[in-house]
């Protein structure tokens, strides 16, 4: 695979954005590729926007993904899908969960969080699947483990051993959690249809 | 890298601070110093998981660089990290520094934050090499970042100097892959012997050690024209790219085809090789980010080069900055419609300490003088609480000016508000000289035991050191009263009754106060919360009137029911703080319990 693959990951601080990627990219590197991963967050710990880059290839120079070349979108959360469209291919995959968080100038009521966001994205991009993370997270057992749940929907559009997500996410997840978490990718790769 | 991951994995996914700790570790530091900055504090939280180097948090980035040159002069290895205005702090030991030179190894990170994520300003400290005369090298990615640690410390000793190395938010902050080495058994020799012709800074002395210096860096010059990371590949002629740092990987990757020179220690120049450079290409590009810092120097040598005469002196650069100005093609746009999607700016947290401080300051009416922290974010609306943000320590003395213009006018208009460990970083000096030159001025210290922006970490107020373990935390108000201020008032902020009569008084007063406000940070890891309920609001006695929402508090929304608009509390993030239930004025919101008994 000469090309280099560009994944970004896009939500709000405290979703788990960050360590989603950090998996990715240990996952790429086991694989044998070389690895970069970059992230953008607000000031504060809470509440900001999170953008992060995974960019995996034979050889891979910008930390950054250049606007317009991101294969893979992994949507946390619907408004800030629409923020880091500049970035996308023509035929990117979007994954895209339904959870919905309002910024501040919505729930103070002085703007409105646009509606309908996947249908008007699917009408412009047809490789978008709706992945209910939250749901499945809740299911196998703790509900912070949606970006392991969303893990699992993107394990899917690669052809990579299931066992070398489940060890790099055993590497990240304390013990305690990783039954559970576990149990998220799993049911997360089973609910997806690339 | 992950706490699991060990010594004998032999690659890993590093960040460039990581990869800056492992270098530093490998090379055999033996003792470590900073002050917690955006971008570069986890150089340090990284270093502190090996239990044989002496890691500390110092009071401020001067005692940390002085701590690190002591240490090196006196035969061991020694780093300082900071961010990049941490060494406009620390400037007065470094440029001494370069004078003296240091017997061991002494390696001054500066991490600079190109698009000031985190930052006041973008400087370019880039500069302070050519200005201290002292040589820096800027890697890459992170398996650079990692070689050029141990490089530094080799070129520190060779040379007798202190080095730089620069990182920036982008190489700090990116993961790529790294091969891990076993630390180095590192010879080294602890010293005292005495030097006072190299190490006592006499005028007659200094006049022996200028030329020193001056001579040091023509021999630097002379090692960067050999050194091989200073690395020249000539592919496609038609042009060739000067560069350094992530600058170089976004050039790269717009124009792999053509002919490079990256420039991997940025001071002092390779004249032979910038020469030889721009004999084999027919146009030389200078792709820096903020000063052009190369392109004049370049200049200088009589080459002639585009630079800035294409490329922004501000903000980060990217991939398609490199592709977009030297291809001439217009900014690469999707279809965004970000222009109009609602913001998502940062806010204080739920339950922070500092939300009640800036209602109370706002609703006084108060020209609030204050300083770097969390609480920074009071300067944005609706609180729109702080007036001013200058720099480290900066609010006392910015209050001071005001009430030494206005006189006793001022009495009861202006206040200064400082965070516990800025107070303890550079506003000692302040107070006291607020003390001693007759000021009037009350200074509001928020202490919520942690450094919070950065990541909450401990600092000489807190009764913990970096590594955890327990120490001696100042006592502010002991420390207020022996600086000479008779009114010292602690507080408790959720008290906002209590709160606002003690700002009425103290403000009031013609003579110097500080104010405690002592709560800690709702994420304080150390402190045991008691269980407080979460609030509600009655829907029937709110009047829509918004005063809760002036608080923007991440908890309280808007929602609209049968009779108009209303306050709702979102029980995921309630704190049970209170301040909103102080600030009703119709006592719409209490308590869960009270609501339902």
């Amino acid at each position: 695979m000469d090309k280099v693959t560009n994944i970004i990951m896009v939500g709000v601080g405290g979703q788990g954005v960050i360590l989603a990627s950090e998996i990715v990219a240990e996952v790429m590197m086991r694989a044998g590729f070389d690895v970069k991963k970059s992230e953008v967050h607000g000031m504060a710990q809470r509440g900001g926007m999170v953008n992060s880059h995974v960019r995996f290839g034979q050889k891979v120079y910008s930390p950054v993904i250049k606007k317009g070349e991101a294969d893979i979108l992994l949507s946390f959360e619907q408004l800030e899908t629409l923020r880091c469209l500049d970035y996308l291919t023509r035929d990117p995959v979007i994954l895209l969960t339904s959870q919905k968080i309002s910024p501040p100038s919505v729930t103070t009521g002085s703007a409105v969080y646009p509606s309908d966001i996947p249908a008007q994205l699917r009408e412009k991009y047809p490789r978008l699947e709706l992945v209910d993370v939250l749901s499945i997270a809740s299911k196998a057992g703790n509900i912070k483990a949606l970006n392991i749940a969303f893990l699992g929907a993107l394990s899917k559009y690669f052809s990579l051993q299931e066992d070398l997500w489940k060890d790099a996410i055993s590497l990240f997840v304390p013990p305690n959690d990783l039954e559970v978490n576990l149990r998220a990718f799993t049911m997360g790769r089973q609910c997806s249809k690339p | 890298m992950n706490k699991k991951q060990n010594n004998n994995q032999r690659k890993a996914l590093l960040s460039g601070n990581e990869a800056i700790a492992r270098g530093a570790y490998e090379a055999g530091v033996k003792v470590a110093t900073g002050y917690p900055g955006t971008p570069s504090t986890e150089i340090l939280e990284t270093l502190v998981r090996h239990e044989d180097v002496y890691v500390e948090w110092s009071t401020n980035e001067k005692v940390a660089f002085e701590v690190a040159y002591g240490a090196a002069v006196s035969g061991g290895r020694a780093l300082v990290a900071m961010k990049h205005v941490g060494v406009n702090v620390a400037a007065d030991p470094l440029f001494a520094a370069s004078y003296t030179g240091i017997r061991g190894g002494l390696v001054i990170v500066t991490a600079d934050d190109p698009e000031m994520y985190s930052s006041q300003n973008e400087q370019d400290n880039r500069n302070y090499a050519k200005f201290a005369k002292i040589p820096m090298f800027e890697p890459s990615d992170s398996q650079e970042a990692k070689d050029f640690v141990k490089l530094a410390f080799e070129i520190s000793e060779a040379f007798d100097t202190p080095v730089f190395l620069r990182t920036t938010t982008r190489l700090s902050h990116s993961k790529s892959v790294v091969e891990l080495s076993h630390p180095e058994e590192h010879a080294f020799g602890k010293t005292l012997a005495k030097e006072p012709r190299k190490f006592v800074l006499l005028p007659r002395y200094s006049r022996i050690r200028h030329p020193l210096v001056e001579e040091r860096i023509e021999r630097l010059s002379d090692f960067a024209d050999v050194f091989d990371k200073n690395e020249m590949d000539i592919n496609d002629t038609s042009f060739g790219i000067i560069t350094s740092g992530v600058c170089y990987h976004y050039a790269k990757e717009s124009f792999p085809d053509y002919s490079f020179l990256k420039l991997s220690m940025v001071y002092p120049l390779p004249e032979k090789k910038i020469r030889e450079f721009a004999e084999r290409v027919k146009k030389v590009y200078v792709f820096e980010e903020l000063d052009p810092f190369f392109e004049e120097q370049i200049k200088a040598l009589g080459i002639d080069v585009t630079g800035k005469d294409i490329f922004p002196r501000c903000g980060e650069f990217s991939p398609a900055i490199a592709e977009e100005k030297i291809k001439g093609v217009a900014e690469i746009k999707g279809n965004s419609f970000s222009d109009q999607l609602p913001p998502r700016p940062p806010n204080m947290c739920p339950g922070c300490p500092y939300r009640p401080v800036f209602y109370t300051l706002k609703k006084l009416g108060l020209f609030v003088a204050g300083d770097i922290g969390c609480y920074t974010l009071g300067a944005l609306a609706p609180l729109e609480a702080i007036d001013s943000t200058t720099c480290m320590g900066a609010s006392i003395g910015y209050a001071m000016g005001i009430e030494k213009l206005f006189g006793t006018d001022a009495a009861g208009k202006a206040v200064a508000i400082i965070g516990d460990s800025t107070f303890l970083h550079s506003g000692i000096p302040a107070v006291l000289n607020m003390v001693y030159n007759k000021g009037a001025c009350t200074v509001i210290v928020l202490d919520n035991r942690t450094i919070a922006m950065t990541g909450r970490q401990d600092h000489p107020g807190t009764g913990f050191t970096l590594r955890g373990d327990k120490t001696k935390g100042v006592d502010y108000g002991l420390l207020c009263r022996s600086l000479g201020v008779d009114h010292v008032v602690t507080v408790n902020p959720f008290d906002m009754v209590h709160l606002e009569t003690v700002v009425k008084k103290e403000t009031s007063r013609l003579e110097p106060s500080v104010i405690i406000s002592q709560a800690p940070c709702v994420l304080h890891r150390r402190v045991v919360k008691t269980p407080v309920p979460q609030r509600v609001v009655s829907g029937e006695k709110c009047t829509g009137c918004g005063e809760c929402l002036k608080l923007i508090c991440p908890a309280i929304e808007w929602q609209r029911n049968e009779n108009g608009k209303k306050a709702f509390i979102n029980k995921a993030l309630c704190s049970g703080c209170s301040v909103c239930e102080q600030v009703c004025k119709e006592g719409a919101i209490t308590t869960a319990n009270e609501q339902n008994g």
